[in-house]
């Protein structure tokens, strides 16, 4: 998705952009501000995510910010960090 | 020909496995041939009744019409709704209209596969709609609908990882690995499937094998104990049965270089029922977590239905469960099933997140131990109702 220089910079101002709150909604959805330190932490790992709250964060994603994305579009793999999560709005915006 | 039974599938199989073979080990695509290979197989299933083939092919046109008009409409940028929801409703129709006729004593328009090819258009058609799948050729369709190795009853595939599989080239040395794994589990499959679920078959329905092979008449029990021991089996018999079925699934669609998904975990490792679930005929508790439990708890977030996220995930579990017992069949026995597990499912969800107790000790030894204990146990209760066994023993009380 990401092809050329351009892309990428305006990715990564997406990305800074959203950061914070995305966080702040990661955090309500798994009950923890730890996540804000923590950035790479496997959640489904950590017990913060199970699929129920997955979905609450998906509906909490596509309600503010507008991004609709589909219980199977991403892999489990590709969506369970912090960061990983910011990308994947970041790419869709 | 029975599918993994008949000797003249395995014959069958072996003959037409090994110019795929062949393709695979040169290095070669063996989508083409796959195809072909397929239909032939299609043909053997159905060539003893014209009826069922009937039906098969009036659900192929009726999924491949309603899949491409739904799939034009998001091509367009129409994105129609409607299109979406008559072409779901059609491609469900076969399999209720079956399920609700067979309830009544004849079943209505049913083939060999009904419920599988009817869990793979649907899945198609949800993420044509999700903009998940945007593009799909005749041929590549119709390959994942009805690829005979998996149409009896599974594995559930899914059309992008399938078509992945199909549409790429694994290269020799990964074919080779295929190749030996494939065999391994048709091996495996062929003696879980036909030779210790028979065995195990015996000690719950002793009827049902030859005389002479060991049963439950040689056991010296008798009352209640009987109905334990005779529980107990049916479950070893229903997992060694669709574990072995499942495992030469797999096999075979190895040969034809489909890496199909697997459908058992060691199921008899589960601590509890989520976990069970994860373990159990995977490819199914998968699919009915992507597309009814998370769909319907999405709508219930969307549409605030309930007030915490607690209640929603216990009727996401209710749904989920009952719709899977219903599947099954609409009987007194599978929609006792499906309630069954949709209940504990609720109450274990409710357990694990308020109690302190378990909070406390669920990573210590002891409470794994016990908490295994417990789920077996539970596991084989559902069993016995899936079975028929306990409404069996329920009438014989009523009844005298």
């Amino acid at each position: 998705m990401v092809e050329n220089d351009n892309d990428r910079r305006a990715l990564a101002a997406r990305k800074e952009k959203i950061a914070d709150e995305v966080l702040d909604l990661i955090g309500e959805v798994c009950d923890d501000d730890a996540v804000r330190d923590e950035r790479d932490l496997d959640l489904f790992e950590a017990g913060l995510l199970d699929s129920l709250a997955a979905i609450e964060l998906l509906v909490g994603i596509e309600e503010r910010f507008g991004v609709d994305i589909a219980p199977t579009a991403v892999e489990r793999s590709e969506m369970n960090t912090p960061n990983k999560i910011i990308y994947q709005i970041a790419v869709r915006l | 020909m029975q599918f993994y039974s008949s000797p003249s599938f395995f014959l069958a199989l072996t003959a037409l496995a090994l110019p795929a073979v062949v393709l695979g080990l040169t290095g070669r695509s063996i989508k083409r041939y796959g195809e072909a290979a397929s239909l032939i197989m299609l043909a053997l299933l159905f060539s003893a009744s014209p009826m069922q083939l009937a039906c098969f092919a009036v659900f192929v046109v009726v999924a491949v019409a309603g899949t491409f008009a739904t799939l034009a409409s998001w091509r367009s940028g129409r994105c129609s709704l409607a299109v979406f929801r008559v072409s779901l409703a059609s491609v469900l129709a076969p399999l209720v209209l079956y399920k609700l006729t067979a309830a009544a004593g004849a079943g209505v328009a049913g083939f060999i596969g009904i419920s599988y090819v009817t869990f793979r258009a649907v899945q198609v058609l949800i993420e044509i709609r999700d903009g998940l799948i945007t593009e799909l050729t005749l041929g590549d369709y119709l390959y994942f609908l009805t690829f005979f190795a998996q149409i009896t009853s599974g594995p559930i595939d899914r059309s992008r990882r399938f078509l992945a599989d199909a549409n790429g080239t694994p290269g020799r040395r990964a074919y080779a690995d295929l190749l030996t794994r494939g065999i391994l589990l048709l091996l495996a499959g062929a003696v879980l499937e036909l030779v210790l679920a028979t065995m195990a078959k015996g000690f719950f329905d002793p009827a049902s094998v030859p005389t002479g092979t060991p049963s439950l008449t040689a056991l010296p029990v008798s009352g209640a104990a009987r109905e334990v021991v005779r529980a107990y089996a049916y479950g070893i018999y229903l997992f060694w049965d669709f574990a072995g079925y499942s495992y030469m699934a797999m096999g075979a669609s190895y040969l034809f270089g489909i890496r199909c998904p697997t459908n058992f975990r060691a199921p008899w490792r589960a601590c509890d029922l989520k976990d069970f679930w994860n373990r159990w005929h995977i490819t199914l508790s998968t699919w009915l977590r992507d597309f009814v439990f998370m769909r319907f708890t999405r709508a219930a977030m969307r549409r605030r239905w309930f007030s915490s996220r607690l209640t929603t995930a216990c009727a996401g579990y209710l749904v989920n469960m009952v719709l899977m017992g219903a599947w099954h069949g609409l009987t007194v026995d599978f929609l006792a099933y499906g309630l069954y597990h949709g209940v504990l499912l609720a109450a274990t969800e409710v357990y694990q997140k308020r109690s302190a107790f378990y909070k406390r000790h669920r990573r210590e030894r002891w409470y794994r131990l016990l908490s295994w204990a417990v789920t077996l146990q539970l596991v084989i209760f559902g069993f016995s109702l899936f079975s028929g066994q306990l409404t069996q023993i329920v009438g014989g009380i009523i009844h005298g």
